[in-house]
């Protein structure tokens, strides 16, 4: 059953999970710049490290904009 | 929740649906909902971000070995003699598409460099007297000692040219590229 959720209330959680997106979407940023200056510099000790923290980034912001799809469908 | 019959949109001016303009009544938008509409458009565009730099990280992985790993030849730069004379020479290694420059800092003291600036490959230029190695593409320096960036956009210092002396002979053996 969906949760019933004022529109301040959603609004709320909607403001969280589009700062929590956006911080993850910046570290991601961060993380491929540092990854290709290392690679550059011949080391690849790293890479597929990043490469993991990254795809984690990913899932963990395909489940956050799933939440959000939801609580955009709960009722007022 | 809205009582049940009763309008739920939010107008600007607060008022019911019944006093709006007429074209509003046409056309009832609901504000906030289309604004939140909007916004998720915006966070779906985040994780779409998001993808490209998870399949740009797994590319980087996926790439193969960093350019110029060993083994690496052997190969004569100049005599001790030539490169005291001159105090800095060009070369290729470890194969013709790598410039790089070989180094005389003061008697028996020899260092190369790969020639390629760090920041965007132009050809750096030695400037001896001022002990620094200069890139006139973007005003990037670095030290002519060590290789490493001083001023300037470049963050990684020049790759190292690992050199060998044998009977007055200057000879690279190896090549390495560095991050610090």
């Amino acid at each position: 059953m969906r949760p019933i959720l004022t529109r301040r209330q959603k609004d709320t959680i909607f403001v969280g999970i589009f700062c929590v997106v956006a911080l993850l979407v910046v570290l991601q940023l961060w993380l491929l710049t540092a990854t290709t200056n290392a690679y550059l510099g011949g080391d690849r000790s790293v890479v597929w490290r990043a490469a993991g923290a990254s795809v984690g980034c990913l899932a963990l912001n395909l489940w956050l904009l799933r939440r959000l799809v939801y609580l955009q469908g709960a009722r007022d | 929740m809205n009582p049940p019959g009763e309008d739920p949109r939010d107008y600007p001016d607060r008022r019911p649906l019944a006093d709006q303009r007429h074209w509003r009544q046409d056309f009832p938008t609901d504000v906030p909902e289309d604004d939140h509409v909007a916004r998720r458009e915006f966070v779906k565009f985040l994780v779409l971000t998001s993808g490209a730099f998870a399949a740009g990280q797994c590319w980087l992985a996926l790439a193969g070995p960093s350019p110029a790993r060993g083994p690496f030849p052997r190969t004569r730069i100049a005599t001790a003699a030539e490169l005291e004379e001159q105090r800095a020479i060009e070369f290729r290694y470890p194969d013709e598409h790598e410039p790089c420059l070989a180094l005389c800092l003061g008697p028996g003291r020899y260092v190369a460099y790969g020639q390629k600036c760090s920041h965007l490959a132009c050809a750096v230029v030695p400037h001896l007297d001022r002990g620094e190695l200069h890139c006139p593409c973007h005003n990037g320096s670095f030290e002519a000692e060590g290789g490493r960036p001083v001023a300037g956009p470049p963050r990684r210092p020049l790759p190292l040219v690992r050199l060998e002396v044998a009977d007055g002979v200057v000879y690279a053996t190896g090549f390495q590229p560095r991050t610090i």
